[in-house]
């Protein structure tokens, strides 16, 4: 947890490391068992199923750039989801804010003429972000100042987000090109789009930059050891004369920035314009991803990548093993139950239970500031 | 003092009930304003808040059954959704109701014995707990769905025979369906168990101070199993609500974020059962009220707005009640034994 002031040898820091992710890993495997018992319990083959779904996520460059392409929102939900826990903040709402992220860069995207290539995409990358923080400081305000759990909070404003963002790409933001009936906003401008690389898209090198930006933040600024000393004990911490609503307050901004960015490289990067609906689960999987990565911001990427690797290779699953790609909820959802539970895989591991540091406490009851 | 018995009498029971009257009074001079101006839209209304009301004064008792044992419930949503799917399932391939009620009422309180499982044995994060049933009920119930299974028919409203003719309130209150009834019913039972039996004595104990609790020999864990699982059952009852009575199908993520509301009424209820009655009936207000207002046709909001009612009004709720009322002392935090 805490960084450690001697030096320890490489082989030390080896087995630190394989301990740090025997959990994780183990979760993914039994994760991985249960779901391949359910899909021969349905009547179909789990070996031919997992296969398809690996060949469909790696198996030539077209499979790594969608794989790349649905790791970028889980890298960044995960964040977001992630850098709250840090606090002891539980944000819900990535969901939320990431719809609002999409829209406003869609917006500066297509509204916006005249700008060259690079400073357009920019602009309206960081006019996402912004809109996603913005959404983000009132589930933060409404917690310090009135005690309103964030869990709940940002869970109605995902459904006051999802309604609001309905309305303009109805209304206001509407396509209004001839022979449109849904309900979308105009394609963004080529100067606002974000580029691929072969089939490296550069959302995902975005995705890689922020997370390595949220570990310095966290680890080597004042404002991190802020953050993760309110997040460990908020009474010490105002002890100490940190100023703890202003903390709350400025982790959901910084968390929600990350989910707002998330939704602008959607858009910018993958549809190109905002439609309603898309990914409606990323602020779950948002959840399940920093779980898995053990809420540190380099462990969300290969945890993201484990689970957009599903994302991209279950249509391939569908196709040729017939297998319904919601399984890999399914599988998702075990995975969360086990790093959760992760006395059980640590039972099944035979390892002795978690160091006191190593846990977080979201639940001391409602409205305890 | 100097104040007479009598003055002192009124004055304490203006406190204690005074709130309450008023409210009641501004409530039922409202109800019968509007029927005497509209008859059939205030009969349909108020018809509709009490149906609207029952998945959420279940979920909150579902919650305050946890929570007055300190078992924090977050799952209640997906405690309702799968409940929701399997009494349809039931349904379909039974073709019987009352299966599949008890089939949801079953997996409810499955889903609480896993709840309870996490947070009073294994002592996971009852926030993270309740998360994972969420996620679980939702990727379970995505994959097992397959569109085109139809239910055998739904509850129908029974009317309960000359009561039912009564003007407004026959209507209103004595022509429901099997699940409405029952969910006004609980309300009570649950006030009664929690407040004038042992066994709530025991609940409430082991919610505000667990150590006492043990060191009388009441079985900490045990009461908060029996709590959280009898919870689940409410919540699966509630799920059987939203796809055998209310739609008689099921629809994915058709429980739509009631069992978060619910929370919310809980709080606003003071964890109370008669208090989540009352707010669970406001919320049934604004919820009928925005049907009302989309089919209405009479104001120009766009629907999306109107739809955002409830959602707003449970984060209103939120902020507003949160810090006046007080949650249990122990609530959420894992028990731990000593020695």
């Amino acid at each position: 947890m805490s960084t450690q002031a001697h030096k320890t040898s490489p082989w030390e820091a080896v087995t630190r490391f394989g301990r740090s992710i025997a959990v994780p890993l183990g979760a993914v495997v039994l994760a991985l068992v249960i779901g391949a018992i359910i899909i021969q319990a349905s009547g179909a083959s789990a070996w031919k199923a997992y296969e398809a779904l690996a060949r469909g996520a790696f198996g030539n460059a077209h499979g790594w750039q969608r794989t790349l392409e649905k790791t970028t929102p889980l890298i960044f939900s995960g964040l977001a989801v992630a850098f709250a826990f840090k606090a002891g903040l539980f944000n819900i709402g990535a969901q939320g804010q990431l719809l609002f992220g999409a829209i406003t860069a869609a917006w500066v995207g297509f509204a916006v003429h005249g700008m060259p290539p690079g400073i357009h995409a920019a602009v309206a990358l960081t006019a996402g972000a912004v809109a996603g923080g913005l959404y983000g400081a009132l589930p933060g305000a409404l917690k310090t100042y009135t005690g309103a759990h964030e869990v709940i909070t940002t869970i109605m404003l995902n459904y006051i987000a999802m309604g609001f963002t309905d309305y303009l790409a109805n209304g206001p933001l509407k396509d209004t090109t001839p022979g449109n009936i849904v309900a979308r906003t105009p394609q963004i401008l080529e100067s606002a789009r974000l580029p691929t690389w072969g089939w490296l898209p550069f959302g995902f090198l975005l995705a890689i930059v922020a997370s390595a930006f949220a570990w310095w933040l966290l680890q080597r600024t004042t404002l991190g050891f802020e953050i993760r000393t309110v997040g460990q004990n908020p009474h010490a911490a105002r002890y100490a004369g940190m100023k703890v609503a202003r903390t709350i307050i400025l982790t959901m901004v910084i968390s929600a920035l990350f989910a707002g960015i998330g939704g602008a490289v959607e858009t910018q990067g993958v549809v190109g314009r905002y439609e309603p609906g898309f990914n409606a689960n990323l602020g779950f999987d948002g959840i399940t991803v920093a779980l898995l990565g053990k809420t540190d911001p380099f462990g969300v990427i290969p945890a993201a990548l484990l689970l957009g690797a599903m994302r991209a290779g279950s249509n391939q699953m569908q196709f040729k093993a017939h297998v319904a790609q919601e399984i890999t909820d399914v599988v998702q959802a075990l995975m969360l139950f086990f790093v959760a539970a992760d006395m059980i895989v640590r039972w099944l591991l035979r390892m002795r239970a978690a160091e006191e540091g190593e846990k977080i406490t979201l639940s001391t009851g409602w409205g305890s500031h | 003092m100097n104040t007479p018995a009598s003055f002192a009498n009124w004055k304490l029971f203006w406190k204690r009930w005074g709130i309450g009257l008023t409210t009641t009074a501004v409530v039922v001079a409202a109800i019968l304003y509007y029927y005497a101006r509209t008859p059939q839209v205030t009969e349909a209304v108020l018809a509709s808040t009490l149906r609207q009301s029952v998945p959420l004064v279940l979920g909150a008792l579902c919650g305050l059954m946890g929570e007055r044992a300190a078992v924090i419930n977050i799952g209640i949503e997906g405690q309702m959704l799968m409940a929701a799917f399997v009494a349809f399932l039931v349904n379909v391939y039974t073709g019987n109701l009352l299966l599949g009620v008890t089939a949801g009422i079953l997996i409810g309180a499955l889903l609480g014995l896993l709840l309870a499982f996490m947070s009073v044995t294994l002592k996971i994060d009852q926030i993270i707990g309740g998360t994972v049933i969420n996620i679980l009920a939702i990727g379970l119930t995505g994959y097992f769905y397959k569109v085109g299974l139809s239910a055998h028919g739904k509850l129908n409203p029974i009317p309960l025979g000359p009561l039912a003719k009564i003007p407004l309130i026959g209507p209103v209150l004595f022509d429901n369906p099997p699940i409405t009834y029952a969910s006004i019913i609980l309300v009570f039972v649950v006030h009664y168990v929690l407040f004038y039996t042992p066994w709530g004595l025991r609940t409430r104990a082991v919610g505000e101070h667990p150590r006492a609790a043990d060191t009388l020999g009441i079985n900490v864990y045990l009461v908060r199993y029996v709590n959280v699982v009898v919870g689940g059952a409410l919540a699966g009852l509630a799920g059987a609500y939203l796809s055998l009575e209310a739609v008689g199908s099921f629809e994915r993520l058709m429980t739509n974020g009631r069992g978060f509301v619910a929370l919310a009424v809980m709080i606003f209820g003071k964890w109370t059962p008669l208090g989540s009655w009352g707010a669970a009936l406001l919320f049934g207000f604004a919820t009928a009220l925005q049907t009302q207002l989309q089919f209405g046709g009479k104001v120009n909001i766009p629907p999306q707005f109107i739809g955002m009612l409830p959602y707003l009004l449970t984060i209103i709720v939120l902020a507003g009640f949160v810090g006046r009322a007080r949650p249990p002392a122990a609530d959420g935090i894992p028990y731990e034994k000593e020695g």
